[in-house]
């Protein structure tokens, strides 16, 4: 592969800006129903997700080798995690709209600074394309 | 894509605030709908809210997770239920609306408890709306991307 390969010169941002866009659903979820009873906030653990990344890139595939073998339910890049509430609410519902609304903002400037990084990589590879 | 994801959920929760401002309106206007009977008498109206998520039935059970699917994609309101609280009857021979013993009955509406539900749902409808225009700016971003 050629130094140039889309695959090998973004790096891992693209992931990252999906992975971004994906937590900014799940904390819109939890926003949206900050009145509903009995609801749990849930949020994704984007280290554990980038950890999970680095060993599959180091790590051997599986496959099935016979049709009876069931796939596996499971996406080890992006497990739901439940939020621990810091106070508890006569509803049962988790969600707190601050320390959400402070999460999702963060998200989306980490969103925005991923976006930054993937830009650039393709400015780079447009120079280098156009050679001057 | 999921950012559009984002801005169908904030708008479910837009629908679902409004309808909760909606019940809240209707029921300070009725507080001072008075009758001559338990039956006819104007109750405080209350929506349920529930999680919009996909039916499990619905799902392919093999299928890896689907975080889409798993997330939830908003709120709902399940239900607008009248209050069960004791209907507020006064002592007034002399109202037009007195029944043959002197009795009216008032709405079992909460006006203090309105007024702080109000501001509760304006203020969860100002938050999906941030949410609202928080994705569509990333959305906006990431349309810009190469330029």
């Amino acid at each position: 592969m050629s130094a140039l390969g889309f695959n090998n010169s973004l790096g891992i941002h693209d992931n990252a800006l999906l992975v971004r866009a994906e937590r900014s659903q799940i904390l819109a979820n939890n926003l949206a129903n900050a009145d509903t009873p009995h609801f749990k906030a849930r949020d994704i653990d984007f280290q554990a997700i980038l950890r999970g990344e680095v060993e599959r890139s180091k790590s051997l595939a599986v496959n099935r080798t016979d049709n009876a073998h069931i796939p596996g339910r499971m996406r080890e890049e992006s497990e739901l995690l439940y939020r621990f509430p810091y106070q508890p609410s006569i509803d049962d519902n988790t969600v707190d709209p601050n320390v959400e609304k402070a999460q999702f903002t963060k998200n989306s400037i980490d969103y925005s600074s991923s976006f930054d990084f993937l830009n650039r990589k393709f400015k780079g590879l447009d120079g280098a394309l156009r050679g001057q | 894509m999921s950012l559009s994801n984002v801005i169908n959920i904030s708008g479910t929760g837009m629908t679902a605030q409004s309808v909760r401002l909606n019940t809240t309106a209707s029921n300070l206007a009725n507080a001072q709908s008075v009758s001559s009977s338990i039956e006819e008498t104007y109750r405080a109206r209350k929506p349920i809210f529930q999680q919009l998520q996909e039916p499990w039935h619905e799902r392919d059970i093999l299928a890896p997770v689907d975080l889409e699917h798993d997330v939830g994609e908003g709120v709902k309101v399940r239900a607008i239920v009248e209050k069960d609280a004791p209907l507020d009857i006064r002592y007034e021979p002399t109202h037009p609306f007195a029944d043959e013993n002197g009795y009216v009955y008032y709405p079992n509406v909460n006006v203090v408890e309105e007024m702080a539900d109000m501001i509760s749902a304006s203020r969860s409808f100002t938050v999906n709306v941030e949410v609202f225009n928080t994705a569509k700016t990333m959305m906006q971003k990431t349309l810009t991307m190469g330029q």
